[in-house]
């Protein structure tokens, strides 16, 4: 390969900005998921915010979602989207002192939500409940990180593209469009606005973007960083190039058609949900192309699985992603959603999607980076990594588990009828037959979250350890 | 939907599934066909930052499944709705769907509502099947308000006193539920002033025989023989046509402390009791009223 003559001209990579998304990613991981159990411990104890509104549910919540998906998940995809383009492409990041905006401006956009939504500020829009001035700066920084990176590309020593830089493109497109369009508000004051889009269209556009912030936030962006993470800890080559260029096209051209099975049995027409459900269940093989590429990769390096927990978290993080992409087509039949609609289910299948998947891939790719960007010989402590991957493992497990019971019962319990047309319970019955499944959903949650703790200790001895005389660029020249 | 949505819908479904097939289709052949003698996959010859990639086929099981779908898709575009304005051919809808079942439930459990048809309201109420039925129906519309033992809540009245805003003969009853009800206090404070409203709320204090002021109570006499008797009555005894309570008894919707029922003359009140009859039909009406009776005769 010609990259070997041209090893002694590789840049100075930019890695300042990688470790300081890489380091947020743990800790917005440990603020997120510390929200998470909180929120787990009030549905058992309503009393537990203590009165205070700050601390209640319905404002908490939000501010889980956006912690989970856009501090930890957004930072976790920061870090690798500009690392990986650096050493795939053989290009520094363009315009580095944009780069260094993006940091400091997503921090910014993070903290902003930490405060507004407590306060009680939100637009009510699933997943994009932040008000309109924090809305433009999202937009800010999300067109200064798709001139950073497509800048990267354009600057590039290869000649081809690294696939896992067409699911980071695909990415950072996708999310400003869906962003743009979805949060299109009329300001009324400093921190309210209303959506330009009314009745059953605003439902329609609130969850063309939600459906999309699951397909191109949570699966095309941690699918780029699975397609490097995965073949460099496994140290084996990609399982098939045809494979990802069907399933990345089939991927994004059919996602963006998903979004009305959300919407079933409601005042949206009948043409636009069965087109919903048919496209969901099209997107079955396209979600699976990505997880076979990346387990198939392993094939004659199955023994590593034994000695290596961090590649145990990044196969195991490709199990969840399979179970969960076969569950949402499942759960986009109307029939099947007609049961599982509102219930338990659903926060049990984002959750093998958001723990087992985003959370997994995130871990096991950042136990891999941290040591190579801190240029350090390996993570202080490999045992750690294994508690590590145990207590994630287990409690994505109880999790969902818990979830899929108590999802099944309430929908079950709603739809159950005496003989003269009656309901046969009431709902605060369902509730009931629910708390076993919270108990355990708590201690599940409770179990990754303490991980996320153990990860943090490990980070920071590993940081604050003996380092490598090798510097880091010259050490991944001599690897590649 | 026009013409043109309706084409633009058809053409881009079509056009992205045919799109995806070619894509699948076009890539179902790897490039060297014949596997070099040491069994080894071929890769591309490119390399990323050590990453190489195998050209290995697509996997024929994932090939099938992917076309499978797309088969199940136009299959199901043809029979339902989707395409456009194509209504599909077996004629479904959501509407029909929900019209069909509310049919079927309506003739299944009319043979149990039947039974009772012959019954008055006296009888309902005495019956233990129909008493079974009423306090499901109950639990099911009512209890969300009125709490699951009738005797409701702040606002909400209590069923089971014997006490009626509208009268607790079964034909009220029955119009309660059927028609709805709607409360309305007016607001006094701008008519009557400040003091007005303390005057009344010592008057009424000293009609429901408690502790009292005398000077206010009694210019609240005059104020409300003008403004309050109209609608309460000229001895505070309420009105039944009209929904306006008895406020010389110990029963208080909005509560009796001085200072609610300060805030009750000087805001006024609404009470709203939602209309059954287009939700639960007559059958059903009966056997609720049965019931409710039930709760404040037993």
């Amino acid at each position: 390969m010609s990259d070997a003559s041209s090893a002694n001209t590789l840049p100075t990579y930019n890695i300042k900005v990688v470790k300081q998304f890489a380091i947020m990613t743990v800790v917005w991981g440990i603020v997120g998921m510390l929200v998470g159990v909180i929120l787990a411990a009030e549905l058992i104890w309503p009393n537990m915010n203590m009165g205070l509104p700050w601390l209640h549910f319905g404002r908490l919540r939000p501010l889980h979602t956006n912690a989970v998906i856009f501090a930890f998940g957004g930072c976790a995809l920061f870090t690798s989207a500009y690392y990986v383009v650096q050493k795939t492409c053989q290009a520094t990041l363009f315009m580095p002192r944009l780069a260094a905006f993006t940091f400091w401006g997503w921090q910014l956009v993070i903290v902003s939500a930490a405060i507004t939504l407590p306060m009680g500020f939100t637009s009510t829009k699933e997943y994009a409940e932040l008000e309109w001035p924090i809305d433009i700066l999202i937009t800010i920084v999300w067109v200064s990180y798709a001139i950073v990176f497509f800048g990267t590309i354009a600057k590039r020593q290869t000649s081809h593209i690294y696939v896992a830089n067409w699911f980071f493109g695909a990415f950072i497109l996708a999310v400003a469009m869906l962003h743009v369009v979805n949060s299109a508000a009329i300001p009324v004051s400093m921190f309210k606005s209303y959506s330009v889009y009314a009745g059953t269209i605003d439902a329609m556009v609130q969850w063309w973007y939600g459906h999309n912030a699951v397909g191109f936030f949570l699966t095309a962006g941690f699918l780029g960083m699975m397609y490097y993470f995965v073949p460099k800890q496994a140290g084996r080559p990609v399982y098939s190039y045809r494979l990802s260029i069907v399933h990345f096209w089939a991927l994004v051209a059919i996602y963006i058609w998903a979004g009305p099975h959300h919407l079933h049995y409601t005042s949206l027409p009948d043409w636009a949900q069965s087109l919903g459900m048919v496209m969901s269940l099209i997107l079955l093989a396209p979600s699976w192309g990505g997880m076979i590429n990346g387990i198939m990769t392993l094939s004659g390096a199955w023994d590593k699985l034994r000695t290596d927990p961090t590649l145990r978290f990044l196969v195991v993080s490709l199990s969840f992603y399979g179970m969960s992409t076969f569950e949402g087509p499942m759960m986009a039949i109307k029939t099947v959603n007609a049961l599982s609609h509102n219930t338990d289910w659903t926060i049990g299948h984002v959750h093998s999607g958001a723990l087992g998947w985003v959370a997994m891939i995130s871990i096991g790719s950042m136990y891999h980076l941290i040591p190579i960007i801190f240029e350090k010989p390996k993570m202080y402590s490999i045992k750690l990594i294994n508690t590590h991957f145990w207590l994630a493992t287990m409690g994505t497990v109880l999790y969902i588990a818990s979830m899929w019971v108590n999802g099944l019962a309430q929908g079950l319990m709603w739809r159950a009828f005496n003989t003269d047309g009656t309901l046969t319970y009431t709902f605060a019955e369902s509730i009931e037959a629910s708390m076993p499944g919270y108990y355990v959903r708590l201690i599940g949650g409770g179990m990754f979250f303490f991980g996320m703790l153990v990860m943090a200790f490990n980070v920071w001895k590993t940081c604050r350890g003996p380092g490598i005389s090798v510097p880091v660029d010259s050490q991944s020249a001599t690897a590649a | 939907m026009s013409t043109f949505w309706s084409w633009w819908i058809i053409v881009i479904t079509i056009v992205t599934n045919v799109g995806i097939c070619w894509v699948l289709f076009s890539n179902r052949k790897v490039t060297v066909k014949e596997l070099p003698k040491d069994g080894e996959v071929p890769t591309t010859g490119h390399v990323y930052d050590g990453i190489e990639e195998y050209d290995n086929p697509l996997p024929g099981w994932w090939f099938n499944m992917f076309v499978g779908t797309v088969i199940f898709a136009v299959i199901y575009l043809v029979l339902y709705p989707g395409m456009g304005n194509f209504p599909g051919v077996l004629g479904w809808t959501s509407e029909g769907q929900w019209q069909e079942q509310e049919k079927k439930a309506e003739d299944r459990f009319e043979a149990v509502y039947s039974t009772f048809e012959g019954l008055t309201i006296e009888e309902l109420a005495v019956n233990p099947e129909a008493f079974k039925i009423g306090r499901r129906l109950f639990g099911n519309n009512c209890a969300v308000c009125h709490g699951s033992d009738g005797r409701g809540s702040y606002g909400f009245p209590n069923l089971t006193d014997g006490d009626w805003l509208y009268g607790g003969t079964p034909e009220a009853i029955g119009a309660s539920i059927t028609h709805g009800r709607s409360g309305m206090m007016p607001a006094w404070s701008a008519v009557i002033g400040e003091e007005g409203v303390n005057q009344v709320t010592e008057y009424l204090f000293k009609i429901g025989e408690s502790e009292h002021d005398a000077t206010l109570a009694a210019g609240g006499e005059k104020v409300f023989a003008t403004f309050c008797a109209g609608c309460h009555g000229a001895d505070g005894k309420g009105n039944q046509a009209l929904g306006a309570p008895n406020l010389s008894d110990d029963i208080w919707l909005y509560g009796r402390s001085p200072e609610l029922i300060r805030t009750t003359i000087r805001s006024g009140r609404q009470g709203l009791m939602p209309a059954q009859g287009e939700q639960l039909h007559e059958s059903k009406i009966r056997l609720l009223t049965g019931y409710v009776y039930s709760l404040a005769h037993q």
